[in-house]
């Protein structure tokens, strides 16, 4: 398990080389990004070089990734266009994602495995329909309003919460973000907890736990969730690139100035070493979160070994 | 069975790491007794004078910074401010002398040395400032500011000294109403620390204004307090003002409604039709210097073209202003009838009407005016526009709607959406955009020159059109050398006259200020830059 | 007793345990159906699938609300005789009128003509860039399931750095240099982001299943790689790759509507529910019936899509006999 462990982490060098190079090409792709400065005016020409000049931009693609990638390795990721240095961004920015995937996390994970098996259990019945229905609600009404909606009720009508997230974030103003955010996800989660729980319940082992006369309780918890939560954690690792990176539409409703917001920014902006900084650091989040993954299917099904 | 508690343990243990690692933040407080709390957005370049051309970062510039002139928010006028008088005999050499008494929030005084090093600082092509054209009608410009290479000065030698509070500028060209257009960012003077500490001045600018910057914590928050040096005419009515960066005006509005927030200066159309129930009339819609338009790629062979200008004034009148700035825009948007905006006054030079029919929305006439003039090029146009600000798509669907409606096709004009704005500038720069596309102006000064010339001007520094006409272009160099400014607006407006005919670019509605306000603040009030009169805002005591 | 997980055991009916006996959304009816005995010879697991979905009234009805949708996804004309691009602003977001039982939206569109005519853009976006990321995923992922070593670390990589790519960044770098109206440039980059999801799915479906005793028995006979992954691994390791499939798919139709908002999507004279959804989102305080029926339709297909998600499922899950 050790090498295996160790392999892996050394597969984040190609990784890291192939995604750095993918991000820079793509925003430079994108186009010249000083022309957007000069806001609805036409560019003067000589600020305009001379801003090309300064930020290395009137060199070939090559090169501008090989200058860019020694600036990284000397520690140096840029500056974004507001004269913000690109690591004090990350810095301010990943601490608060963290903590609204955290909450977004534990939402997807404690309700939706809760509500999947509740409804896996009890298939057809009036809790399983009513599961499907909210399902079916959050699939199509966007985040976008589910979100204001939220906020609305919660913050102005009932005056429960703050409607907006201070700029330091504390993890109880993250509560009704990290709901709006992992929404969509519970509908995965909740489904996939289901159909496990549904497939598994008339598994042998659980038929013979059952015959044993070992507690409904027991049963459920030790025999049957285990064995079914190998789709559910899967999804969870796979999902925690769209809450780190994707919460553009959750952060903008509440104010937080987190990974999403920023990186919608830097898109927007063409900033390419604050896109590329904070899209690398994301990469290297998934290998984790992934190796993760990989390591709970042995410890959820013994039968998986790593060699 | 244990290896499930295993993982249970496993995932405890990584939960709690990662609680660990991220921690949780303490919040930081705004607001306080008298302090007003208001709505902000990030600015988009390092708070320099001459570097900021977008209206965020104007704001914190005019809270901190008071220049040679002054536009008074309630008429419009331009008003001596630290300048005591500046003098021409022949439109073209004007002398500046300053009031005494003015201090810099440091203790500096404000000297003649303060103008001409940051102007000279702003328009040198090294110190890459945005806003370095505004200098460019000053004898000198070119040997600092080189179309390419490198600068042969690093001062402009039509700026001279002569004592502490007088110095004197040498235009290129005749420009009379130059020292109206002093108000503006660019022109505000600059202490020796800014160029002694650059680095220590950008996180904290200092300046000479009524407000001080007592903490600026960089995309969330920015603390300005009332400086008791200042004795400027303008008097303080608060103690200080906290600026809240919010990514999202919706945002701000649901703050102001839950009473976080006193200020949100920016109302989002969608809640426009709330803002009664919600706020109860603490809420302003005031007309800005800010002119929306359609611009025809005039370069372009198909819309350039001899018999065009019929299909361009046919479009215009196929578009339904009313309707649109009505259901659109709940209002916040007024019909435009002429090229520049009613912030002007009569006096400044608005004359609403000047379009005349070219602008009434009149669906036959325009069918039949575009068939004269040999119809829709192809048959049919897009209206481009960037995607990525703003809710521009509802109004694009809506004009190409009123147009098809017209013309009695359901797709002659479609939106064209370009992703970024960075992109959509690029195309329009780059002239590889062949279809009109959308357009906007917000005026840098309240002078009638200010919408004519950059914009329709040959080779004028916006002339997106690339429109040129030598009729009009004399009538603006006339304007111009005018001695009396009522001759001038009267120049430029039949120079507009020409626009009414050629229609480079339609006019659709000038773009209004809307804020709203809690119960905490009075007297708010929005100036023709639809930027809050911050220090006219009165807090009640609690 | 044989081991009930055997695929080819299939015809063993087992009786409801417990609590877990009911089965799909409206009925357990299915579960009641009179069982045919067993033939002579063991029938194959798909054509079992198909004798059981056949008489599944879950699987009937979806069947005809997709094929609902497909009829006026080809034939709008069939049940809406107005022109969705015909727009009276001056009726913006008004709320239903007789002639429009919907009301209008906010360039006075009628809503339910413009609900009707999106579905061709939606259905399609839907189906094909769920089906083709499905398909994508479920290949490429199995095979780094089933192979490990490799081509597991080389597969997996990869997707860790589609992963990575923002799909605002994609989209305005792919997509904007498409100017067409067309859907399938939108289907084609909904699939390149959208695998590697399915493709991690199931590929943690198919490491769990090829542990299974069947399976190192069928390889102990002999039988060949790609018989084992068909006939074997492919019926247990389905079922997730469904459930996330069928999710998808609704989420995938809202995918088009953030592409089309970012300027690099479907963009007129293209309607689709996306679009309208997207443009009803910001007016919810104002005019919720804009949003409602776009997204009504949106939750039928995707309820439509569950349904028959679940009914093959059932079907191929040979425990269920």
């Amino acid at each position: 398990m050790g090498h295996y462990v160790i392999r892996r982490l050394l597969q984040m060098i190609p990784v890291f080389i192939g995604s750095t190079f993918l991000i820079f090409f793509m925003v430079y792709a994108l186009g010249d990004p000083v022309a957007a400065l000069f806001g609805d005016r036409a560019p003067d020409p000589a600020v305009a070089a001379q801003i090309r000049k300064d930020l290395y931009l009137d060199h070939p693609l090559g090169a501008q990734y090989v200058h860019y990638m020694s600036q990284v390795f000397a520690g140096n990721f840029g500056t974004a266009f507001n004269g913000q240095a690109v690591t004090a961004l990350m810095g301010s920015a990943f601490p608060v994602t963290l903590r609204l995937t955290l909450v977004a996390i534990v939402f997807e994970a404690v309700i939706g495995i809760m509500l999947g098996v509740v409804s896996g259990l009890r298939r057809g019945r009036t809790v399983d329909t009513s599961v499907l229905l909210l399902t079916l609600i959050v699939v199509s009404v966007p985040t976008f309003v589910s979100g204001y909606v939220l906020q609305y009720l919660f913050g102005v009508k009932w005056e429960l919460v703050n409607p907006s997230v201070s700029f330091a974030a504390p993890i109880d103003q993250l509560i009704l973000p990290g709901l709006v955010l992992a929404l969509v996800s519970l509908a995965y989660v909740t489904r996939l907890t289901r159909t496990s729980i549904a497939e598994n319940a008339r598994a042998d082992y659980v038929r013979t736990a059952i015959a044993k006369g070992l507690p409904r309780g027991r049963v459920i918890r030790r025999h049957l969730l285990r064995n079914s939560l190998i789709p559910v954690v899967t999804f969870i690792g796979t999902d925690i690139g769209a809450l780190m990176g994707g919460a553009i539409v959750t952060e903008r409703i509440f104010n937080i100035h987190g990974v999403g917001y920023q990186l919608y920014q830097g898109i927007l902006r063409q900033n390419s070493p604050t896109v590329v900084g904070f899209v690398t650091i994301l990469v290297i989040v998934f290998l984790m979160a992934n190796l993760l993954v990989d390591l709970l299917y042995a410890l959820l099904d013994p039968r998986i070994r790593y060699a | 069975m244990r290896g499930f508690g295993r993982v249970a343990c496993a995932a405890c243990a990584v939960m709690g790491v990662v609680v660990a690692a991220v921690g949780c933040g303490g919040g930081a407080g705004i607001g306080g007794p008298g302090i007003v709390r208001a709505s902000w957005g990030d600015p988009q370049n390092p708070l320099e004078p001459a570097n900021t051309n977008e209206v965020q970062g104007g704001k914190v510039l005019d809270m901190i910074f008071r220049g040679l002139k002054k536009y008074d928010p309630r008429t419009g006028a331009t008003n001596n401010w630290i300048a005591d008088s500046i003098t021409s005999s022949d439109q073209q050499n004007f002398t500046v002398k300053l009031k005494p008494g003015w201090k810099f929030s440091n203790g500096e005084p404000v000297t003649a040395h303060s103008f001409v090093d940051a102007w000279n600082y702003g328009a040198l092509v090294t110190d890459k400032q945005l806003n370095a054209p505004f200098f460019s009608y000053i004898d000198g410009y070119d040997q600092v500011h080189p179309a390419s290479g490198v600068p042969t000065a690093r001062a402009m030698s039509g700026l001279r000294i002569k004592d502490n509070r007088t110095f004197t500028v040498r235009l290129s060209q005749k420009f009379s109403t130059w020292p109206d257009t002093l108000g503006y960012s660019a022109f505000y003077p600059l202490p020796r620390v800014f160029f002694t500490d650059h680095s220590g001045w950008l996180k904290k600018p200092v300046g000479n204004g009524p407000y001080k910057i007592t903490s600026y914590t960089r995309g969330a928050v920015m603390s300005l307090r009332t400086w008791d040096g200042y004795h400027g005419p303008d008097a303080v009515r608060n103690k200080g003002v906290d600026l809240v960066v919010y990514t999202d005006n919706n945002t701000a509005y649901t703050d102001l409604q839950a009473g976080n927030l006193d200020l949100v200066d920016d109302i989002p159309v969608t809640q426009l039709k709330n803002v009664d129930k919600d706020l109860g009339g603490r809420y302003i819609n005031e007309p800005a210097g800010v002119i929306q338009t359609i611009t025809f790629p005039m370069y372009d062979a198909k819309w350039g073209g001899a018999t065009m200008d019929k299909v361009r004034r046919g479009i215009s009148m196929a578009i339904d202003r009313a309707a649109i700035t009505a259901k659109i825009f709940q209002n916040t948007r007024t019909p435009a009838t002429d090229w520049t905006s009613p912030v002007l006054g009569a006096k400044g030079g608005y004359l609403a009407g000047l379009c005349g029919d070219a602008c009434t929305y009149n669906p036959a006439m325009a069918k039949s005016l575009i068939q004269q003039g040999g119809g829709l090029p192809g048959g049919r146009m897009t209206i481009g526009y960037n995607a990525d600000a703003g809710s521009h798509k509802e109004w694009v669907d809506a004009v190409c709607n009123s147009i098809n409606n017209a013309l009695g096709n359901g797709t002659a004009c479609l939106g064209a959406p370009v992703g970024t704005f960075a992109d959509f500038r690029r195309q329009i720069t780059a002239k590889t955009e062949t279809q009109p596309f959308r357009s906007g102006w917000q005026m840098d000064y309240p002078l009638i020159q200010d919408f004519l010339q950059p914009l329709y001007y040959t080779d004028g520094s916006s002339n997106d059109a690339h429109f040129s006409n030598a009729d009009f272009d004399k009538l603006v160099d006339r304007a111009n050398s005018e001695s009396h400014p009522a001759l001038a607006v009267t120049d430029f407006q039949n120079a507009e006259k020409i626009l009414a005919q050629q229609m480079p670019a339609i006019p659709l509605w000038y773009q209004h200020g809307s804020a709203g306000y809690s119960s905490n603040i009075s007297n708010v009030m929005l100036n023709q830059f639809s930027v809050p009169v911050y220090n006219e805002i009165a807090v009640r005591s609690p | 007793m044989p081991d009930s997980h055997h695929p080819e055991k299939s015809s063993e009916s087992i009786a409801p345990t417990g609590s877990g006996g009911a089965m799909g959304l409206a009925t357990s009816e299915a579960e009641t159906l009179e069982r045919e005995p067993a033939p002579g010879r063991p029938r194959s697991l798909w054509s079992d699938a198909w004798r059981d979905l056949r008489r599944n009234p879950v699987f009937i009805i979806s069947t005809l609300i997709i094929l609902f949708l497909i009829t006026i996804a080809i034939w709008p004309k069939l049940i809406a005789s107005g022109n969705p691009l015909a727009c009276d602003i001056t009726k913006s977001q008004d709320g239903a009128a007789p002639g429009h039982p919907f009301g209008f939206d906010i360039q006075g569109c009628d809503v339910y003509t413009r609900t009707v005519y999106g579905a061709r853009a939606s259905v399609t976006v839907g189906v094909c860039a769920t089906g083709g990321a499905a398909l994508l995923g479920s290949v490429l992922g199995g095979l780094a399931g089933y192979f490990g070593g490799w081509w597991d670390a080389l597969l997996s990589r990869i997707s860790d750095v589609f992963f990575g790519i923002p799909i605002v960044l994609g989209g305005l770098v792919f997509l904007s240099v498409v100017t067409n109206t067309t859907v399938w440039p939108v289907i084609g980059f909904i699939v390149l982001l959208g695998w590697p999801q399915i493709g991690r799915i199931a590929r943690g479906a198919v490491i769990t299943a090829k542990q299974n005793d069947y399976v190192q028995a069928a390889r102990a006979l002999g039988a060949s790689g790609p018989r084992i992954l068909l006939r074997h691994i492919a019926p247990n390791a389905i079922a997730p790759v469904i459930v996330v499939a069928t999710i998808a798919l609704g989420t995938y139709i809202a995918l088009e509507a953030t592409l089309s908002f970012l300027g690099v999507g479907l963009r007129p004279p293209t309607v689709s529910w996306g679009i309208d959804i997207s443009s009803a989102s910001i007016q919810i305080r104002n005019a919720p019936h804009m949003l409602l029926w776009p997204a009504g339709a949106l939750s039928l297909t995707v309820l439509a899509f569950i349904m028959l998600g679940e009914a093959i499922r059932d079907a191929l899950d040979p425990r269920l006999r």
